[in-house]
C-alpha cells in the first residue's frame, strides 16, 4: 500500500491536513521509482533534488496558507522527455539531443511549478514521441506494468507506466495520432487527448506541428480534468492557442450519462477489433446505457483515408521540425566531419533511429516539388474531409465512444518489423488528431488480463463532454485503483 | 540628309556594340525593416555592434520546442511599404517555412511566404537618363533574415566557421521587382528611388554596406526589340549602387558576347567580385535548391481587415515624388534645388523648418545646399544631424534678409556654429557683428579710405570704373565686413561725384 494510489483531491487534503508531508510524499515516490522502475523502465532520468526542494516549497507553502493551496501542491508528477524542463536534460528518447539541457521551461512546466507540483523526472518514449509502442527509444526499453513481455504503447508509455506503477500521481504526454491515448489504454490509466489548441505546445519538442497536444496521465478521470485545468489555457507564446475559457471539466464531471446522445462510428468497430477488444467494448455500452446514455450508429466515412492523410501530414511537418537537428548547436555534434554536407551527415545519420529517418525521408520525399500536390495538398484535403464528418456526427450526438486501440498491447518486437502494422495501432485514435477535437482514454476493463480502454472523443473544445462519460464509465466499472502485479526486475 | 546620318540614327550594323541585344532585368531587394524587436521573438532587431549570440533566444536560437509569436509591427511596416509602392494587400495572408540546410539558419528552415504574400501588383516610378519610368512590384512579402557566418579568412579556405545568431530572425522584406529594367543604369536609378522611398517611410535605414538593404538581380539578354525573353542569370553580392550598375554591365557584355558568338547563356546564379569587377558562377540551374515550401503549422494565417489597411495608409507621410513636386509649385524652386532638398526626409524636413521660420525659401535654399551642406558634407553629417538646427539658420537667414548681418559675416559665424553648437544669431548681436548701417559711421570711414586711396579716387575720377570697386572693397575692409554694402557704394558716390554720372 502506498499514499500514491490515493486520488489527487484525496491525498491534496492529506497535505493541507498537514496528515502527510509533501518531501514525505516525494521520498515515498522516489523510493517506489528506484525500487520498481529498472523493472518497468519509465524513466529516462529522475531529478531527486529539484523534487525534494520543490517539496520543501510546497510544504512552506501548505503550512502558511493550508486551505488557499492549489490542489496540486505538493503533488508528485513526472514529464515525457519532449517536454522542455530548464536545467534539466530533455532529449526526447534520440541520441541526437544527448546532453541537451533546455536553457527554459515549456509553458506546462511552468504553470504546474507555479502551483507547486514536485516534479520526479523525466519519462521515456518513442525518438521524437514517433512510435505506438515504445520501442523506438534510443535509450531503453519500456515495458507493459502488466505484462512484461509486452509494449508499454507509445509513445508517452513511460508516461502511462509511471502512473500504472504509482510513481508519479500525474505525468504529462504528448499526443501526435494517439500517443497519450493508446498507452493509457496498454498499460490501464486515464489519457486526455485534449483540443488542438487547448494546450500551449510552447516547450515541447515538436514531431507534427498541426497535430501536437500535450495532455495528462493519471489514475482517475478526476485527477486528469485537474491537471488540464492547471495547463490548458491561452498562453501568448503559442499562436495556435485558443482563446477559449478553461472551466465545466470539474464541474459537470458526475452530472452522469443520462440523457446523454453517444454515437458509435460504424467504420472503428465493423471490423479488426481484437474479440477481448470488442467483449469490453461491447460491455461498455451497456453500461453506458444502462446509465441513461442514448447510443446511436454515427458514420464517419473518410476514416479509411484518415491513415494514409496522417502518414503524409505528420511526416512532412517533421522533414521540417527536425530540420534544427544538425549537431551545430546542441548534441553529439559531428566529430570528424570534414566538409559541411558530412557535418549534416554525420550529426543526424548517428543521431536519428530508423523511424526517425524513415519519417524524415518520407515527409521530404511528399513535399519536393513535383509531389506536393499529390501528396501533402490531397492530404491536406482528406484531413479537412475527416473533420467534416465529426461535425456532421457532433451536430446528432454529443459524444463518440469506440474502443482506444484495435488490441490489448501486444508482444514486444511483434511490429518493428513491419512498420505499416505498426501504424495501423493508431487507426481509431489519430482522425481526432486531424480532426483536432478532444478525446480520452479510460480504463474499461481486461481483456485475458491485459487492460482495454474506452475512447471518448467529443467536439472541439467538448472536453468536458469526454471527462462526463469517462467518468460515468470508471465510477461503474470500478477498476481505476486495480494495480498491475509486482514485476521482476528483468536479468 | 547629311552622310552621317544613318549611324546617329542607329540603324547601321555595328558588331562592336551590344547594341542588337536588350537587357531584361528585374530586382530583387531585402529590407531589413526599422522595427524594435525580431519578427518572431522579443529579442532586438537592431543587432549591430552587439558580443556575438548576445541577441538570442530560444526561438531565434532555433532551440527545440521554442515557437515563433509574430510581431504586429513588421507586418504593419510591410503594409506600408506596399502601400508606397502601390500594392494591393489581399485580405488574406500566410507564412510558410523554406527549408534549407545552412549554419546561419538555425531551424533548418527560413519563415517566409510563398503563395500568399502579404502584397503584390505594384508599381515603383523613377527617373533615368531624363525621362520617367515605370516598374512592376510583383510582390512585398516579410521573412526573417539569416544569422552570419565568421571564418578565418576565406570560407574556402578557413579551418572553421563561427554563428553568430545575432542577427537571425531580424524582420526581412522582399520587394520582387518585375523585369521592366532594360539598362543597368535603370536599375541603379530604380534601386535609389526605392531606397529613397523606404528610408523616406521609415521602414529600412538604407544602409546597403551594413547589409541592411540587399540587392539580387536577373538580367537575360534578347534580340532588341524582341518580345521574347532570354536565359536568365541571378547575380548576387553587390553591396553598393555602384556594384549593381557594374555587375549588370558586365553581364550585358558577357552574355552579349556568348550570344554574339552564338553560344548559348547558362541558367545559373553568379556572385559579383568587387575585387575582380567580374560576376563568378555559383551555382548551376542543376543544382538549384529544393526548397520544400509548405505552410508555416506554427503560425495560424492572417486576415488584413481592411480598416488595418487605411489606417497604414493614413498614416503615411508625404512620398518623395510628391514632395518633390510641391517644392517646385509651393517654394518656386528648381527642378534640381527640389531634387537635392529632398533627397532624403531629414533634409527636406530641415528646408520646409527654414523657410516655414519666414525666410525667403531661395534664400534658404540656397544656403543649405550650399554653405551648410558643404560644411556637413565635410565631416559626413547630415544637416538635421549637425549642430545648426533648422530655427537657428533661420534666424540668422532673417538677419541676412533684413540686413542686420552681411553674407560674410554670417558665413562666418555659421561656420563657428557648426563648430561650436553657439546660436548664430547671437553670436553676430553678443559680438557685434552686426551690419553697420549708421550713416555717419560708414561715412566716417569712407572719408578715411578717400584719404588713404587719393590715387584710387583720381582714377575713379578720371574714369577708370574698377578704381571704384578697390574703394568700396577697402571700406568693407575697414569695417570687417559689417558695413552695409549698398550704403557704401551710395556715400562713396555722393563723395566722388562724375559729371554724367
Amino acid at each position: 500500500m502506498t499514499l500514491l494510489e490515493e486520488p489527487i483531491r484525496e491525498l491534496g487534503q492529506r497535505l493541507r491536513d498537514r496528515e502527510i508531508s509533501a518531501v514525505e510524499l516525494a521520498r515515498e515516490a522516489l523510493s517506489r521509482a528506484e525500487e520498481l522502475d529498472p523493472a518497468v523502465g519509465a524513466f529516462l532520468r529522475t531529478t531527486p533534488e529539484l523534487a525534494l526542494r520543490a517539496a520543501e516549497n510546497a510544504d512552506r507553502r501548505l503550512s502558511e496558507e493550508p486551505t488557499g493551496a492549489p490542489a496540486l501542491c505538493g503533488i508528485p508528477v513526472a514529464y515525457k522527455d519532449v517536454i522542455c524542463t530548464e536545467g534539466v536534460e530533455t532529449t526526447a528518447g534520440s541520441k541526437i539531443l544527448r546532453g541537451f539541457v533546455p536553457p527554459y521551461s515549456a509553458t506546462v512546466v511552468e504553470r504546474l511549478s507555479a502551483l507547486g507540483v514536485v516534479p520526479l523526472g523525466k519519462l521515456n518514449c518513442d525518438e521524437f514521441a514517433m512510435g505506438s509502442s515504445n520501442e523506438n527509444s534510443a535509450y531503453q526499453l519500456t515495458r507493459n506494468p502488466w505484462a512484461p513481455d509486452r509494449v508499454a504503447g507509445g509513445s508517452s508509455g513511460g508516461s502511462a507506466v509511471a502512473v500504472a506503477e504509482r510513481f508519479a500521481c500525474a505525468t504529462l504526454g504528448s499526443d501526435t495520432g494517439g500517443s497519450i491515448r493508446l498507452p493509457a489504454s496498454f498499460s490501464g490509466v486515464v489519457g486526455v487527448k485534449p483540443t488542438y489548441g487547448r494546450v500551449s505546445r510552447f516547450g515541447l519538442i515538436a514531431f507534427a506541428s498541426s497535430l501536437d497536444q500535450i495532455g495528462p496521465l493519471t489514475k482517475t478521470v478526476e485527477d486528469a480534468a485537474i491537471v488540464l485545468t492547471a495547463i490548458a489555457g491561452q498562453d501568448p507564446k503559442d499562436s495556435t492557442n485558443v482563446a477559449a475559457p478553461v472551466n465545466g471539466f470539474l464541474d459537470d464531471l458526475h452530472r452522469g450519462v443520462g440523457g446523454l446522445r453517444l454515437g458509435i462510428p460504424r467504420e472503428y468497430v465493423e471490423s479488426g477489433l481484437e474479440p477481448g477488444v470488442k467483449a469490453v467494448f461491447e460491455q461498455s455500452v451497456q453500461t453506458l446505457e444502462r446509465l441513461g446514455a442514448l447510443v446511436e450508429e454515427v458514420r464517419l466515412p473518410t476514416t479509411e483515408y484518415a491513415l494514409a492523410a496522417y502518414y503524409v501530414i505528420a511526416p512532412a511537418e517533421v522533414s521540417s521540425n527536425l530540420a534544427r537537428m544538425d549537431g551545430v548547436r546542441f548534441g553529439p555534434g559531428f566529430p570528424g566531419a570534414s566538409s559541411l554536407r558530412e557535418a549534416y551527415e554525420t550529426a543526424r545519420h548517428e543521431g536519428f533511429g530508423p523511424e526517425v529517418r524513415r519519417r524524415v525521408t518520407l515527409g521530404t520525399y511528399a513535399l519536393s516539388s513535383g509531389y506536393y500536390d499529390a501528396y501533402y495538398l490531397r492530404a491536406q484535403k482528406v484531413r479537412t474531409l475527416v473533420a467534416q464528418d465529426f461535425e456532421r456526427a457532433f451536430s446528432k450526438v454529443d459524444a463518440i465512444i469506440s474502443p482506444t486501440a484495435p488490441t490489448p498491447a501486444f508482444r514486444l518486437g511483434e511490429r518493428t518489423a513491419d512498420p505499416l502494422a505498426m501504424y495501423a495501432t493508431d487507426v481509431l485514435t489519430l482522425p481526432a488528431n486531424l480532426a483536432g477535437i478532444s478525446g480520452i482514454s479510460v480504463p474499461a476493463g481486461f481483456a485475458e488480463g491485459l487492460p482495454v480502454g474506452l475512447q471518448v472523443l467529443g467536439p472541439y473544445l467538448g472536453e468536458a463532454a469526454c471527462f462526463r462519460v469517462a467518468q460515468a464509465l470508471e465510477t461503474e466499472v470500478g477498476i481505476w485503483d486495480r494495480m498491475p502485479p509486482p514485476a521482476a526486475v528483468p536479468a | 540628309m547629311g552622310p552621317d546620318a544613318t549611324a546617329r540614327g542607329g540603324a547601321s550594323v555595328s558588331v562592336s556594340t551590344p547594341s542588337q541585344w536588350e537587357a531584361v532585368i528585374g530586382l530583387e531587394v531585402h529590407a531589413q525593416l526599422l522595427t524594435q524587436s525580431k519578427m518572431f521573438c522579443a529579442c532586438r532587431a537592431d543587432y549591430l555592434g552587439l558580443p556575438p549570440n548576445s541577441n538570442t533566444c530560444p526561438t531565434c536560437l532555433g532551440l527545440p520546442g521554442a515557437l515563433p509569436v509574430i510581431n504586429a509591427e513588421g507586418i504593419r511596416l510591410t503594409i506600408r511599404t506596399a502601400l508606397a509602392l502601390n500594392c494591393e494587400i489581399p485580405e488574406f495572408t500566410k507564412f510558410d517555412r523554406k527549408n534549407y540546410f545552412y549554419p546561419d539558419l538555425p531551424k533548418g528552415y527560413q519563415i517566409s511566404q510563398y503563395d500568399l504574400p502579404l502584397s503584390r501588383n505594384g508599381w515603383l516610378e523613377f527617373g533615368s537618363e531624363g525621362r520617367s519610368v515605370r516598374a512592376g512590384i510583383t510582390r512585398v512579402h516579410l521573412e526573417e533574415d539569416s544569422g552570419t557566418l565568421h571564418h578565418a579568412g576565406e570560407i574556402q579556405t578557413s579551418a572553421f566557421s563561427l554563428v553568430d545568431l545575432n542577427r537571425a530572425g531580424v524582420p526581412l522584406m522582399e520587394i520582387v521587382g518585375e523585369p521592366d529594367l532594360r539598362t543597368p543604369g535603370q536599375a541603379r536609378a530604380y534601386l535609389h528611388t526605392l531606397r529613397q522611398l523606404l528610408i523616406y517611410i521609415g521602414v529600412n535605414d538604407g544602409n546597403m554596406e551594413e547589409g541592411s538593404l540587399r540587392c539580387d538581380a536577373n538580367i537575360s539578354l534578347r534580340p532588341a526589340g524582341s518580345p521574347a525573353l532570354g536565359v536568365k542569370v541571378e547575380v548576387k553580392n553587390m553591396n553598393s549602387f555602384r556594384g549593381v550598375q557594374r555587375a549588370l554591365e558586365y553581364e550585358l557584355e558577357r552574355q552579349a558576347e556568348l550570344l554574339d558568338r552564338g553560344e548559348v547563356v547558362a541558367q545559373e546564379t553568379r556572385g559579383w567580385s568587387e575585387l575582380e569587377q567580374r560576376t563568378v558562377s555559383q551555382r548551376s540551374k542543376e543544382e538549384a535548391q529544393e526548397y520544400r515550401y509548405f505552410p508555416e503549422p506554427d503560425l495560424p494565417p492572417l486576415v488584413i481587415t481592411r480598416a488595418e489597411v487605411e489606417e497604414v495608409r493614413a498614416g503615411l507621410p508625404e512620398l518623395p515624388a510628391a514632395r518633390r513636386a510641391r517644392f517646385q509649385t509651393q517654394y518656386g524652386l528648381s527642378e534640381e534645388q527640389a531634387l537635392l532638398l529632398t533627397a532624403r526626409p531629414g533634409d527636406a524636413g530641415y528646408f520646409e523648418e527654414v523657410a516655414g521660420l519666414g525666410v525667403d525659401p531661395q534664400l534658404a535654399a540656397n544656403w543649405q545646399l550650399g554653405d551648410l551642406q558643404g560644411l556637413c558634407n565635410a565631416v559626413n553629417l547630415t544637416v538635421d544631424e549637425c549642430q545648426v538646427s533648422a530655427p537657428a539658420l533661420a534666424e540668422l537667414l532673417q538677419m541676412v534678409q533684413s540686413g542686420e548681418a552681411t553674407a560674410k559675416v554670417a558665413k562666418e559665424v555659421l561656420a563657428r556654429a557648426f563648430e561650436t553648437g553657439a546660436n548664430p544669431a547671437e553670436t553676430v548681436r553678443s559680438q557685434g557683428l552686426g551690419q553697420v548701417s549708421d550713416q555717419g559711421e560708414i561715412a566716417a570711414m569712407v572719408d578715411q579710405v578717400l584719404t588713404q586711396n587719393q590715387k584710387a579716387a583720381a582714377d575713379y575720377l578720371a574714369g577708370k570704373d574698377q578704381a571704384f570697386g578697390a574703394l568700396v572693397g577697402a571700406v568693407m575692409a575697414m569695417s570687417k565686413g559689417r558695413a552695409n554694402p549698398a550704403l557704401v557704394n551710395q556715400l562713396l558716390r555722393d563723395r566722388l561725384p562724375r559729371p554724367g554720372g
